[in-house]
């Protein structure tokens, strides 16, 4: 994670008015801390992500409080539960109208290897549709490995070349 | 529809074509396809069995002359009884059988699950249409042939099927069937899994 200047370093008495960065770190720094997701609830992994953005874990604390049910407003993309071959174009097309950079987080067994569901209905994980950053293990996950995977995601965000990639785009 | 009277015997009564069926719970009758929609609005009627609890197939394999059977089972509200009606398709390896949704409503949607996984063409259904599997899909996964691991096919949608190179593949079914094992083991030996999964249908087992 990126951490703020402190007083030994910065100081405005004798800087002015300016603080001096890179522009990745302070880009992946407002990216990281403001996760909007936008909560692909397909079985019972999303009763775990309802708890986790529910007062007693309060996915707030990490600032990805703002579930979006509009891809367009989302940053990352939780798949928690069962996708099923039915499901799947449907999820790619959401994960597609979701404005970059965008990021997913694989929810739970199935999402991330179609879990106990070996059959011919159900997609043997979602990395084969959409590009997965972090995996969550369990069925479901508690909401303490869900809030893990969001600092996974933050940490993963804070190491991104996030500048050159916008002024390259 | 007093309790004393045995109700295989009193259903026998009223639906003259029908044959006991072997069963180790409730009352059990085949029908002829031919009768079977009277045959259950006789029960529903005049036998009191209002309630369409489920509606659902077999598929005996394939050779088997009847291969696919209808199997309904209804409740009777004010008597608290079940009773279980089976009936032969017609048809062979292209079942069919007639609907009964004009009994029941209820009936539309399980009938279109049983197309679905079993491929019976319900006759006179009003939208006889696939409810799980996506339209287009050209398998009907419960019958005996169809391996559950699946077979490869296209996505729904080719659009997405294009962009993400992907199909629908059969799932790894390596170290499988995933179900637990049983005798003396400690509980983590007994748990369902696959005994090998460094390979599966992306990753071949070399042979």
């Amino acid at each position: 994670m990126v951490t703020s200047n402190n007083e030994l370093a910065y100081n405005t008495k004798i800087e002015g008015d300016v603080i001096v960065t890179r522009a990745d770190a302070v880009i992946n720094w407002i990216r990281a801390n403001s996760v909007w997701p936008m909560p692909m609830g397909l079985a019972c992994c999303a009763i775990e992500l309802m708890a986790t953005a529910s007062s007693r874990f309060d996915i707030a604390r990490f600032g990805a409080e703002v579930f979006r049910f509009s891809p367009r407003q989302a940053d990352c993309m939780i798949v928690a539960g069962t996708v099923t071959y039915k499901m799947a174009p449907h999820l790619r097309r959401i994960y597609d109208q979701m404005a970059s950079p965008k990021w997913v987080i694989a929810m739970g067994a199935c999402a991330s290897s179609g879990g106990m569901y070996r059959s011919y209905a159900t997609l043997q994980g979602v990395d084969r549709i959409v590009p997965v950053d972090v995996y969550i293990s369990g069925c479901p996950p508690r909401p303490e490995a869900l809030l893990d995977a969001l600092i996974k995601l933050q940490a993963k965000m804070g190491r991104e070349t996030s500048a050159r990639t916008l002024l390259t785009a | 529809m007093s309790a004393s009277v045995d109700p295989l015997a009193a259903i026998k009564e009223l639906i003259p074509q029908a044959t006991e069926r072997a069963s180790l719970d409730h009352p059990a009758i085949n029908v002829p396809a031919e009768v079977v929609v009277e045959a259950l609005r006789q029960l529903r009627d005049r036998a009191g069995y209002d309630f369409l609890v489920d509606l659902t197939a077999i598929d005996q394999g394939e050779g088997v002359a009847d291969r696919f059977t209808v199997v309904y089972h209804l409740f009777s509200t004010a008597a608290s009884a079940y009773v279980r009606v089976a009936t032969d398709c017609r048809g062979g390896a292209a079942p069919v059988a007639p609907s009964v949704t004009a009994l029941w409503p209820a009936a539309d949607w399980h009938e279109r699950e049983a197309f679905d996984m079993f491929g019976i063409r319900f006759e006179g259904h009003p939208d006889l249409r696939r409810i799980l599997m996506w339209d287009g899909y050209p398998h009907h996964p419960l019958r005996k042939e169809f391996p559950l691991a699946g077979v490869e096919t296209q996505l729904p949608d080719l659009e997405v099927a294009a962009e993400t190179g992907t199909k629908v593949l059969p799932a790894p079914m390596v170290g499988g069937p995933f179900v637990a094992s049983s005798g003396e083991m400690n509980l983590t030996e007994a748990e369902p899994r696959a005994k090998d999964e460094s390979w599966n249908e992306r990753h071949v087992k070399p042979e």
